[in-house]
């Protein structure tokens, strides 16, 4: 259900009988509901997750499309477009999760057509060539993946909901990446060249994706006290990179960097140190693609402005049809 | 900026995943109409076939019982137990009982 008190209602002064209330369910792995009462900052740390999150599925179709009508066979070309579609249903599970916390869907959209909300960053990478459909697929929804399973046990409800149904779609996402970049490895020299290439330019943008260092995340502290998130922002990262090293070399193919070796000790995967102002850059609009991205996204809205108003004037009119014969009987 | 700054009414959705089986809610989405939320619904909620059947139902429409889970409203099934097969002691060896 979907009926949710305004997001930001003062509630400083909410019964101590509430708020323990609250805590008890978080404390005790039980998930919170639309409607149950919930801590203002709560509240509104969601709605600023969920909204960047369903923003990210959005604005993620854009890159991958932009392959849509080049793509090298029939068969990648269906994979392609069902792929496109599924980051669309990702988007509306999401928006519709965010929804129940008492934001409008026009209001959601407005935030992130004026940059006021953000997306994920990595979507502000161009795909120079075909081989850059197959490492978003294995590199960036394999880095999604990581962070999305753990979210299926979120504590608020809906979203945790939205996040089980995302992630078993996408491991079909990351499969058909995989896949493709297996095949082109192995094709002719100049195939192999360019999935090396490709994964040579996702892979850092990739490892960005789980957030700043776990001692520079703003609300990571936070998030993990009310059980929104489960493991740190560097613990997946490094779980990422541990699963991403045998892949990498199953596909013939190098990740771009001198300083990844295996550590004995941690029995883990050292890598080298993330160039964290390039991210910075990016997150404040500097990336490479952040124009092109929120101008087309704009323009897309824009021009379905008549479908929008001409669906709302034929369900208007068809209730006034509805009625006439009513009340004619 | 933006042409429309009002959205079309939420339906909620339930599918049947197979026969025998009840319908159970899957999500919630916009729609102009019904038809449009059906078809809406097809395409969001059953793209690798997890439905035989979907209903939608204005959000507007349903009446639920107080927001509070541990609600009062449910606690005359709580002190009960003589309602459960459980709460009845049955000589040892009896069978189908």
């Amino acid at each position: 259900m979907t009926t949710a008190p305004a997001a930001g209602a003062a509630n400083e002064t909410a019964p101590a009988e509430l708020v323990a209330e609250f805590d008890a369910v978080v404390a005790a792995d039980g998930r919170i509901e639309p409607r149950d009462w919930m801590p203002d900052a709560y509240r509104a740390t969601l709605i600023r997750q969920i909204a960047q999150h369903a923003h990210s599925e959005i604005i993620g179709m854009q890159p991958e499309a932009n392959w849509i009508t080049r793509a090298p066979s029939l068969r990648r070309k269906a994979i392609l477009i069902a792929k496109v579609q599924d980051e669309a249903g990702h988007g509306l599970y999401l928006y519709g999760a965010a929804e129940t916390l008492g934001v409008s869907r026009a209001e959601l959209l407005d935030k992130l057509h004026s940059g006021r909300q953000r997306y994920s960053s990595i979507f502000n990478y161009p795909t120079l060539t075909w081989a850059d459909v197959g490492a978003i697929g294995w590199l960036v929804d394999g880095a999604a993946i990581t962070n999305q399973v753990p979210l299926c046990r979120c504590s608020y409800g809906p979203y945790a909901r939205a996040m089980v149904r995302v992630c078993k779609e996408e491991s079909f996402h990351q499969r058909q990446g995989y896949e493709l970049l297996y095949t082109l490895s192995h094709g002719t020299e100049e195939q192999h060249a360019m999935a090396q290439d490709a994964v040579n330019r996702w892979w850092w943008p990739s490892l960005m994706m789980f957030g700043p260092p776990d001692d520079e995340s703003a609300h990571s502290a936070q998030s993990m006290a009310w059980r929104i998130k489960r493991h740190s922002n560097d613990e997946l990262r490094q779980r990422f990179v541990d699963i991403c090293v045998p892949q990498a070399e199953a596909l013939g193919l190098t990740l771009p960097d001198p300083d990844l070796r295996w550590n004995e000790e941690r029995g883990r995967w050292d890598f080298g140190e993330i160039d964290w102002e390039e991210f910075q850059q990016v997150l404040r609009g500097n990336g490479p693609c952040n124009e092109q991205r929120l101008t087309q996204r704009r323009t897309a809205h824009e021009d379905g402005a008549w479908v929008r108003e001409a669906a709302a004037a034929y369900a208007a009119k068809h209730q006034t049809d509805t009625g006439r014969e009513a009340t004619a009987v | 900026m933006s042409t429309q700054n009002t959205d079309w009414p939420l339906w909620e959705v339930f599918v049947r995943s197979k026969r025998g089986l009840s319908h159970s809610h899957a999500g919630s989405l916009h729609a102009p109409d019904a038809t449009m939320a059906l078809r809406n619904a097809r395409d969001l909620f059953t793209r690798r076939g997890e439905g035989v059947s979907i209903w939608v139902v204005p959000a507007a429409a349903i009446t639920a019982s107080s927001p509070d889970e541990k609600d009062p409203f449910f606690e005359p099934a709580a002190d009960k137990t003589y309602r459960h097969p459980t709460f009845y002691t049955i000589p040892e060896g009896v069978k189908h009982l």
